[in-house]
């Protein structure tokens, strides 16, 4: 190759298909038998109990200050570093606290998904 | 206004504009056919389609109208950005991953593929475009607004300057230059608020930080404090409106939608959410603070013109070149602002017209694919344009806290139970579509028209989501569960499609 600064172009794949395994895991799935009715109900369970789960701690974080801040008038008075105790909570606080339950439900649902590929591999190998 | 306060206005709308249609005109260079024109071929990283995602959605009424209503109405207000972000976080959880799997252009498209129905596409073509005119309704507005504001133009000239920028870009790039484009945009953004911003506190730090405390900005507590003054049963039923409203409508907003298939995975769809929630927390940090700072130093604009506060702020504050200088980053902001959602949007509903109207021809002839997109964005555009120029003007945020309740109440069920409840059928996503717009659109209808109604009839009508969502939800579940024989047959097939990792050699099919 003449030009040596350009990496040769490579093809990337995903992992190899394995079609042809019609006794696997995946292959239970495929034809629709009641095995694969049940792996495929785990994973999806699994994914919408940890959805579940992230959307309980927002309600309970976030959705519940206004009903907080009505029943309990005072806490609108208290000051943090010259800041009102509600406009600290909601203008600044809740943001991180978004990322924060963002980035731990996209670390739980990638190792949902990885479990569930360790499991479909094991029967093929 | 005098001929020397234009010229930084003037410079910062030039500027932006020959940006995005400089970014615009590279980005044609690698957008050849329908799909690079739709979805950039599915090609895009996380992080620069995160950028993308976050340009697109910070609209007017992020960039000009929390300020505005903060500066306006006080605490509660906060309660909208939190809602834009929170939104993301509830698609990211629920949707994200799935809706990329799923494999569709656009809504309509998801619709038909899980319900295998034409009048359930149909339903939603039409919102798609409802929801896309309303949003769109209000940046050409506040583009009205901040051209008066920044040289002096008259209201005319601003939505149709951005009307005519936008289509120029969206017919001559489509998605894959206004990928780079939106990317741009929302750095672009957040310099602009950030800078001036920083100047600003400097300024209010060395005027001894007046207004600070709970019981600063004038002793006011009710604009300080949630829920004070009237926030009796009413100001916390429109809070929660409020909040499922953005929380419930984010995911049913077809040009945010439309930006998840250009994730190459599943799994990359999940990670781009992520970032979009990293950099729509750090943006939304700075409206509010202008609303604070315009309490103390620009009380006057508390009424009814508060949405150019953050245009008019540098200068308020910081006299000579510095606040003509800064006034002009402001503008350049705001002038983004338009451009990238507005583009976003038009994309989105010209793509559904594009598939569903414009493609048919006079006397039956079909019209290719590039053509007919061109043609749909032609339309998509002039619509709320022509609107814009004619209906009354209601508030930047509030506009579009409406188009959120709209999606929240259409496509929010739709999407939660088209993708996790395997016994939704094409009857039961009906009803809920058609209960559900028709609804949230009385309310729309009716805070348009601008006839106030008292006492709670008028609470439930200015903010519908916390009806019109169960109401919605409710009559998809039942119309379901009343047909169970037209649950259709390939459902099983296409949970798997929608909820296993992709390496998974599965029958995707």
């Amino acid at each position: 190759m003449s030009d040596t600064s350009r990496p040769p172009r490579v093809r990337v794949t995903g992992p190899p298909r394995r079609r042809t395994a019609s006794t696997s895991r995946t292959g239970a799935i495929d034809a629709g038998t009641r095995l694969g009715g049940i792996y495929l109900g785990s994973l999806l369970r699994e994914q919408l109990w940890l959805a579940l789960r992230v959307l309980t701690v927002l309600v309970l974080g976030v959705g519940l200050l206004p009903l907080a801040f009505h029943l309990v008038p005072s806490l609108a008075e208290v000051d943090v570093a010259g800041m009102p105790l509600p406009w600290l909570l909601l203008g600044v606080l809740v943001y991180p606290f978004l990322v924060v339950l963002g980035w731990w439900y996209v670390r739980r649902a990638e190792r949902n998904e990885r479990a569930f590929a360790e499991l479909m591999s094991e029967a093929e190998e | 206004m005098s001929t020397l306060d234009a010229v930084p206005g003037i410079v910062a709308i030039a500027a932006v504009t020959v940006a995005t249609l400089a970014i615009g005109t590279w980005g044609l260079r690698i957008s050849r056919t329908t799909s690079d024109f739709m979805v950039a071929s599915r090609s895009v990283n996380p992080r620069l389609n995160a950028s993308a995602i976050s340009g697109e959605y910070l609209s007017a009424a992020s960039f000009l109208g929390v300020a505005g209503l903060v500066l306006a109405f006080g605490a509660d207000m906060l309660w909208y950005p939190i809602g834009w972000t929170a939104g993301y976080l509830v698609l990211l959880v629920l949707v994200a991953a799935p809706l990329r799997r799923s494999g569709a252009y656009t809504l309509p498209d998801f619709a038909e593929a899980r319900l295998a129905s034409r009048a359930v596409r149909a339903a939603c073509s039409v919102l798609v475009v409802a929801i896309g005119w309303l949003y769109l309704l209000p940046q050409f507005q506040g583009a009205g607004i901040t051209l008066r504001s920044a040289v002096g133009a008259p209201s005319w000239v601003g939505p149709v300057l951005v009307g005519v920028i936008v289509l120029a870009n969206v017919t001559s790039g489509g998605m894959r230059s206004i990928t780079f484009v939106q990317a741009f945009q929302y750095w672009l953004k957040l310099t602009a608020l950030l800078v001036p911003l920083a100047v600003l506190l400097v300024v209010w730090l060395g005027d001894g930080t007046p207004g600070s405390g709970a019981a600063g900005a004038g002793g006011d507590a009710a604009w300080s404090m949630p829920l004070a003054g009237d926030g009796g049963g009413p100001g916390l039923y429109t809070t929660y409106s409020l909040i499922l409203a953005t929380f419930l409508g984010t995911m049913g907003l077809p040009h945010v939608v439309v930006r998840f298939y250009t994730n190459p995975d599943g799994r990359a769809a999940r990670r781009t959410t992520l970032v979009v929630l990293v950099m729509l927390g750090v943006f939304y940090l700075l409206p509010p603070a202008y609303g604070a700072l315009g309490r103390v130093y620009a009380p006057q604009h508390a009424g009814s013109g508060s949405d150019v506060i953050v245009l008019e702020l540098p200068r308020l504050m910081v006299s000579g070149l510095g606040g003509e200088v800064l006034t002009g980053l402001v503008t350049a902001g705001a002038f983004a602002a338009f451009l990238s959602t507005a583009s976003g949007l038009a994309i989105a509903v010209a793509g559904v017209l594009s598939q569903d109207v414009t493609s048919r021809g006079p006397r039956g002839r079909r019209i290719g694919g590039v053509a007919a997109f061109r043609l749909g964005a032609v339309l998509a555009v002039s619509v709320p344009v022509l609107t814009a120029l004619a209906a009354p003007h209601v508030g930047v945020a509030r506009v579009v806290g409406l188009a959120f309740a709209v999606a929240a109440s259409t496509f929010g069920p739709l999407l939660l139970l088209g993708i996790w409840w395997w016994r939704l059928t094409d009857v039961g996503a009906i009803a809920g579509l058609v209960l559900g717009g028709l609804g949230s659109g009385i309310a729309v209808a009716h805070t348009l028209a601008g006839e106030p109604v008292d006492g709670w009839g008028g609470v439930l009508l200015a903010q519908p989501a916390a009806w019109s969502v169960p109401l919605a939800a409710t009559a998809m579940v039942v119309g379901s569960l009343l047909t169970p024989g037209r649950v259709p047959g390939h459902t099983r097939r296409l949970m798997v499609r929608l909820h296993t990792p992709e390496a998974l050699g599965l029958d995707r099919a």
